[in-house]
């Protein structure tokens, strides 16, 4: 409607027209300036694509290195600085942008809302982002590069890096801002926008699990951010927090990074859990088996995240007592995350299956997540940890986790709503080549990281022994075809974009949540101007 | 034990899977080792025992999905049935995962406990985490009093390629970690610098070297022979590049080390008063140089800038000595420049200072002596 | 277009686009690279930071100045009131995580850290003679420091920040109660006892660097001391800036009995920090 002008009365406009060049700002101004949740949302999938694709090209030089024994391609301090930018960018660059891009999507028109509750700050939260990306991309351009610290920005070799340390840093205050104000909107969206009648229990799965979501960030994400601020003031301003000889502990900024972290991978999982909850359903043509245990578990799964923070510093010395209460913490996670996995395997139960590529993909999903989900376990068994904690075997757990888990969710998510974003249809065709190549590439990459970490192979290291020669070859092979395989989803995007066929109202035939049963194909540019009725 | 031929038929059907699978031969390195201390042993046990479990829970997970997936097709006309919600199944897939992870955490409590009792040692060692080598002090037991340096042995040229990699490329040090055998070694770990991770899989041993804080844990190795093990925390450049190498002797042996070592290390004891000839300070400090400063200086003194600085032509290797000597002594703050204080003797110290200030191209003509060391120390 | 029905019948208020997001990103990247350069003695650090703070006011001011004017021309009605409220909770609610980062980092160092550093393991091979004690240093700091004691002008502290907690709810009784002079005179109270009490945190921080040896880098105690009270500090200036806006506001005849969504705003975020002080009092200055 034409355009998003507040002077505008609700008369002004008629229904269904989306051109929205007459009043409001055209061009890059469009999408710099915006307030529409749809268009934010469409540029955190970009963003995210862009820094998914950058921070593969940095595994891609990780794999490359590790492709046989002996240093070729780069040094070690470049090649501590990739495995640390690669961590980095893929969590807080590709996996939470992309799903808080699925959020501002859909949230609104799952729940009946015109828009997001603060559609400025909703823009604001957006274009930080490219900017805090910006400054960890200028941190290789200072004297010493980028930080080559790990992911996990470990004091006290924080302290030892050069100037790229303090943007990384300042980059991380930025992504926090960002964050921080995301959740607050969409929790803030979901408590108070929703239609009349859509109560909390009614709402899609992928609601809920965001509202969670939210929560877990604003809990965490101050911690983390006090985490570095600490870290920062111990560089510049003379302050002990993590050095021993003034009264700290180095092990203080594990217990706060630790405190965020554990939270922070099911703040990558929910939402990846949510939009699995929306596709197997559909495809399934058959509701969800057990909606409110979902929810129950999806809550407890948020409640336990909490507590569970040190089954990452098993080997930090930590007392027994200490040690004891985490393992047991940790492995009871099993019980919630099982209760969603046995939910959607009951919910195909009986069903009528079909497998279109956002199905396989939930499936890939299923699969290979709770395979990733049993390694966590494994580790979460300190004296099996004690082996295998900082190997490959760690390596593995998590992209099982976040690569099949949170990825291919975000794949499945994207075929499945392409139609509704862009009215079109993508080439089924290709989708399933994507979903195959990807299952295949992904296991080569990653499976045989398992047999690696439990022979010994530590992680961070840019050369090994010769015996790791042979899983490594085969793990940076799987690297390349994966990455490659990846372009192919840009092809079908951009190709379903340009020339993709018009997609029906009602492209999937068992998906019955607002955005497809109350809202044309495809999607209008504001979402719910009267609230639906709902029976 | 009654369950470990199971556990070995298990294996074998996973090894075979595997070799089917990447058409590989089964002699890669691709399980978990057994090792050789009672603990290690435990720990594989519990993980093929959680690996069987997870199999099981697994494949019967999946066989009902794949059956679903395989009879409840659209394609094959299959119609969806509507139902959703049982309390009496969502009881049971609640509690009965409970239950089973009980059986899981029990022998998990009895390991970890097992594993973290370091009370009556036989021989307590420290071992010093240093950006990047490790630092062994005999602290107690036999052998008391005993200290070295170990460092990487791998020669450049492996490394670079432009060399055959030997067997032990990368996991084999000058001076390896000397314990007898059966008896038990408690390992306290500390850093200088940042943090490291001492670890040994073969003994089923891991800690963290955490700086300014020591932390313990222990072995008891029950069979003699060479164990390698890597630094596993990250530590900057050379992380990679910091093994552990534990050679495991006899009794006798033992003692026999331990007698050598003591009257290498009186032979070798510096007379700190003595006063010593431009060259063979030269020839000292260049050892000294070679296993302490190159990882970042580089052995052609260019060092690697920004992240290290040249010391061919650099200011304080050409200005005033005692600058020089302070650097090398309490190092700078903030920085990888350790405080070769602690590490290394007077005599040392001033031979590499000696050598810094006459190599390459620096031509100072300076001669450290053992006594200009000492008198800045504080 | 902007005001579409919601379940009350009335419409919720979605803005026009604006460039005011846009520059407090750019602002914030400015400070960020600045205070980077700066930090790592370059002095052109300080233009570029300086310039950030100054576009981020500006940005803030405007893009406040658009809010309120569209509250004042009666925009919000319950349901966007209802959102704010929300977003104001949450927001305090994730700055009381920053804090407890913070206290976190006091809890460890008093309960873990030093205690550990004094044991005997510790003590017999790193740190000889170093013994357990609060407050401390560390065993690497050799110089003598007098810890800043809790009942000279912390308690002086501690009763400005509470009477103006009350000061605040009798302006707030008085908002509700449409007595505008009581309310502009005890929201003026309020904002002069936060001055105060800034006012006396910086004597203090002076008589603590020059009289006391306590600094910013005096081990672990000087560093929990100085960043938990910084950033109260920090809060409180932010806090009694707020209070002066809504002070203004109130002057120029703004708010209802019962429209006034920022000034409850601002007034739990000055009681968020009330409570933190007493947080603050009790664990650094008291215990
Ligand atoms: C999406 C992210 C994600 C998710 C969901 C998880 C899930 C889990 N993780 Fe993982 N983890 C990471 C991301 C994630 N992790 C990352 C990034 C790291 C490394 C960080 C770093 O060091 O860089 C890590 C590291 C890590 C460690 C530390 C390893 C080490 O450094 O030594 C441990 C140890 O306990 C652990 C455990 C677990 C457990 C128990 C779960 C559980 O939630 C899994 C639960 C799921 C299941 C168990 C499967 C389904 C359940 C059933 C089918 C029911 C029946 C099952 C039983 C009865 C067993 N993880
Ligand atoms: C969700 C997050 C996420 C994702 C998606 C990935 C994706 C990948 N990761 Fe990542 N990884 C982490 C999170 C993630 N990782 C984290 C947190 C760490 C720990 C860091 C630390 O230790 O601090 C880590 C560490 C890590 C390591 C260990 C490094 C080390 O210890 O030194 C390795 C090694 O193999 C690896 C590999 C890969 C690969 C091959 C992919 C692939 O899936 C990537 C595929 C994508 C592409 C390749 C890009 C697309 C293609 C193009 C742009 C075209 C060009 C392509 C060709 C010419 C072929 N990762
Ligand atoms: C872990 C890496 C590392 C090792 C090992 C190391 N140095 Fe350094 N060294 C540095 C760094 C980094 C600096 C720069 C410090 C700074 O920023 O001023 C430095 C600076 C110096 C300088 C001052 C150079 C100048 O002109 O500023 C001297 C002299 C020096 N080192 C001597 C030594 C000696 C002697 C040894 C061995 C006994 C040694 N270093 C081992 C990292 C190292
Ligand atoms: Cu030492 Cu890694
Ligand atoms: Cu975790």
């Amino acid at each position: 409607m034409s355009a998003v002008l507040d002077t505008h009365g609700h008369g002004d406009h008629e229904h269904g027209d989306h051109d929205h060049h007459g009043h409001g700002p055209t061009g890059l101004m469009r999408w710099i300036t915006t307030t529409n949740h749809k268009d934010i949302g469409t540029m955190y999938l970009w963003f995210s694509f862009i820094m998914f694709l950058v921070g593969g090209v940095m595994a891609l030089v990780i794999r490359a290195e590790l492709f046989q024994p002996g240093l070729q391609l780069v040094q070690p301090e470049f090649f501590n600085q990739m495995t640390t930018m690669h961590g980095l960018i893929m969590v807080f660059g590709a996996i939470m942008p992309a799903f808080v891009g699925f959020a501002n999507w859909l949230i609104p028109m799952q729940i009946g809302a015109p828009d997001m509750a603060f559609a400025r700050m909703n823009n604001w939260s957006f274009w930080i982002l490219p900017f805090a990306g910006a400054l960890l991309v200028l941190s290789f351009f200072t004297p010493g590069g980028a930080p080559g610290v790990g992911w996990t920005l470990y004091a006290p070799l924080t302290i030892q890096m050069g100037m790229g340390m303090d943007l990384t840093i300042f980059a991380v205050h930025l992504l926090g801002m960002s964050s921080i104000m995301g959740s607050i909107n969409i929790v803030t969206t979901i408590l108070n926008m929703r239609a009349p009648g859509m109560t909390l229990m009614r709402m899609p799965l992928f609601c809920w699990t965001w509202l969670i979501t939210g929560y877990l960030l604003i809990a965490t994400m101050p911690v983390l951010a006090g985490a570095v601020t600490m870290t920062l003031t111990d560089r510049h301003f003379g302050t002990s927090f993590f050095n021993a000889a003034g009264g700290g502990d180095p092990v203080l900024y594990q217990h706060i990074f630790w405190f965020f972290g554990h939270p922070e991978v099911y703040i990558i999982a929910l939402p990846a859990f949510g939009v699995i909850s929306q596709v197997i359903p559909a495809f399934s043509r058959k509701p969800l088996f057990g909606y409110a245990s979902m929810v129950y578990a999806t809550s407890a799964i948020a409640i336990l995240s909490f507590i569970v923070w040190a089954h990452h510093m098993y080997v930090t010395g930590l007392p027994i007592g200490t040690q004891l209460f985490f393992m047991y913490a940790t492995i009871l996670i099993a019980v919630p995350t099982g209760v969603k996995v046995f939910n959607w395997v009951a919910t195909m139960w009986q069903g009528s299956l079909t497998f279109e590529t956002p199905m396989l993909f939930a499936l890939g999903f299923l699969f290979l997540f709770t395979l990733g989900g049993f390694s966590g376990l494994v580790l979460a068994l300190a004296p099996v940890d004690i082996q295998l904690q900082e190997t490959y075997y760690v390596v593995a757990h998590f992209h099982y986790v976040m690569v099949a888990g949170a990825l291919f969710s975000a794949f499945s998510g994207v075929y499945f709503w392409l139609p509704k974003w862009t009215g079109k249809m993508y080439d089924e065709t290709l989708g399933k080549w994507h979903f195959w190549l990807s299952m295949i590439f992904f296991n080569m990459i990653f499976f045989v990281q398992h047999f690696l970490g439990l022979a010994g192979m530590p992680r961070r290291i840019p050369d090994y022994n010769l015996m790791f020669e042979t899983w490594n070859k085969i793990s940076s092979i799987g690297a390349f075809g994966f990455g490659l395989t990846q372009l192919l989803l840009l092809y079908i995007v951009l190709k379903t974009i340009r020339s993709g066929e018009k997609a029906p109202q009602m492209p999937w035939e068992g998906a019955d949540s607002l955005e497809w049963t109350h809202l044309p194909t495809p999607a209008p540019h504001h979402s719910f101007e009267t609230p639906p009725v709902l029976k | 034990m009654a369950s470990k031929s199971r556990i070995h038929a298990a294996r074998w059907a996973m090894a075979a899977l595997l070799a089917l699978i990447s058409g590989t031969a089964a002699a890669l390195e691709w399980y978990m080792p057994v090792g050789v201390t009672r603990l290690t042993q435990e720990v594989y046990t519990l993980h093929n025992y959680v690996m069987i479990l997870v199999i099981v829970i697994f494949v019967g997970v999946f066989a009902a999905m794949f059956y679903s997936v395989f009879a409840h097709r659209k394609s094959k006309g299959h119609k969806a049935a509507q139902f959703h919600e049982n309390t009496t199944v969502e009881v049971i897939w609640t509690v009965v995962p409970f239950i089973i992870l009980i059986f899981v955490a029990w022998p998990a409590t009895k390991s970890l406990v097992a594993m973290r009792d370091t009370s009556n040692p036989d021989i307590t060692i420290k071992a010093t985490g240093y950006q990047w080598k490790w630092g062994y002090d005999y602290i107690k037991g036999d052998g008391e009093g005993i200290s070295f340096l170990s460092v990487l042995a791998t020669p450049r040229e492996q490394i670079e390629g432009t060399a055959e990699k030997g067997e032990h490329y990368l996991l084999e040090v000058d001076n390896p970690l000397v314990v007898p055998v059966g008896k038990k070694v408690r390992i306290l770990t500390t850093a200088a610098d940042v943090i490291h991770s001492w670890g040994v899989p073969a003994f089923g041993v891991k800690q963290d070297a955490i700086p300014g804080f020591i932390r313990d844990t222990w072995f008891r190795a029950e069979k003699t022979g060479t164990y390698r093990g890597q630094c596993v925390e990250l530590c900057g450049k050379d992380h990679g590049f910091m093994p552990i190498v534990v050679q495991v002797l006899g009794q006798e042996e033992y003692a026999q080390w331990t007698a050598d070592q003591k009257k290498k290390a009186a032979a070798a004891a510096d007379d700190p008063n003595k006063v010593w000839t431009m060259d063979d300070m030269k020839a000292r400090g260049q050892k000294v140089y070679e296993s302490n400063c190159v990882a970042c200086h580089q052995a052609n003194g260019k060092g690697a800038p920004p992240a290290f600085p040249p010391l061919d032509g650099s200011k304080i290797a050409n200005g005033p000595k005692e600058a020089h000597i302070d650097i090398v002594l309490n190092g700078k703050a903030n920085t990888s420049m350790a405080a070769f204080g602690k590490q290394l003797s007077d005599t040392e110290i001033a031979a590499v200072v000696t050598y810094e200030r006459n190599a390459w191209g620096n031509h100072t003509g300076t001669l450290v002596q053992p006594a200009d060391v000492k008198a800045r120390r504080k | 277009m902007a005001q579409t029905t919601s379940h009350a019948g009335q419409k919720y208020y979605v803005p026009q686009p604006m460039a005011w997001p846009i520059l407090g990103s750019i602002a914030l990247f400015l400070m960020a690279l600045g205070g980077v350069f700066a930090m790592n003695s370059m002095s052109t650090g300080w233009i570029a930071f300086s310039s950030g703070v100054m576009l981020i006011l500006f940005m803030l001011f405007r893009w406040f100045g658009a809010v309120i004017a569209e509250s004042e021309s009666g925009k919000y009605a319950a349901q966007e009131d209802l959102s704010f409220r929300w977003g104001m909770s949450w927001f305090i609610f994730s700055e009381v995580m920053f804090f407890a980062g913070f206290f976190g980092a006091l809890y460890w160092a008093r309960v873990q850290s030093v205690p550990d550093l004094a044991s005997m393991l510790h003590s017999e091979t790193l740190w000889p003679g170093f013994t357990e004690h609060w407050p401390s240093a560390g065993p690497g700091f050799t110089e003598k420091f007098t810890p800043m004691g809790a009942w000279g002008i912390p308690a002086i502290n501690t009763l400005l920040l509470l009477s103006s907690g009350v000061t605040l709810t009798i302006a707030h009784h008085a908002l509700k109660e449409n007595h505008r002079g009581r309310l502009n005179l005890f929201l003026f109270l309020t904002v002069a006892l936060g001055a105060v009490f800034i006012v006396l945190q910086g004597y203090e921080y002076s008589h603590a660097y020059s009289e006391l040896n306590l600094k910013l880098s005096t081990g672990v105690y000087g560093s929990t001391f100085f960043m938990l009270t910084g950033f109260h500090g920090f809060h409180v200036t932010m806090g009694a800036i707020m209070l002066v806006v809504v002070l203004v506001r109130c002057m120029k005849g703004h708010f209802r009995p019962d429209h006034h969504f920022a000034f409850e705003a601002v007034a739990w975020y000055w009681h968020f920090v009330d409570v933190v002080w007493l947080g603050l009092f009790v664990l650094v200055y008291w215990l």
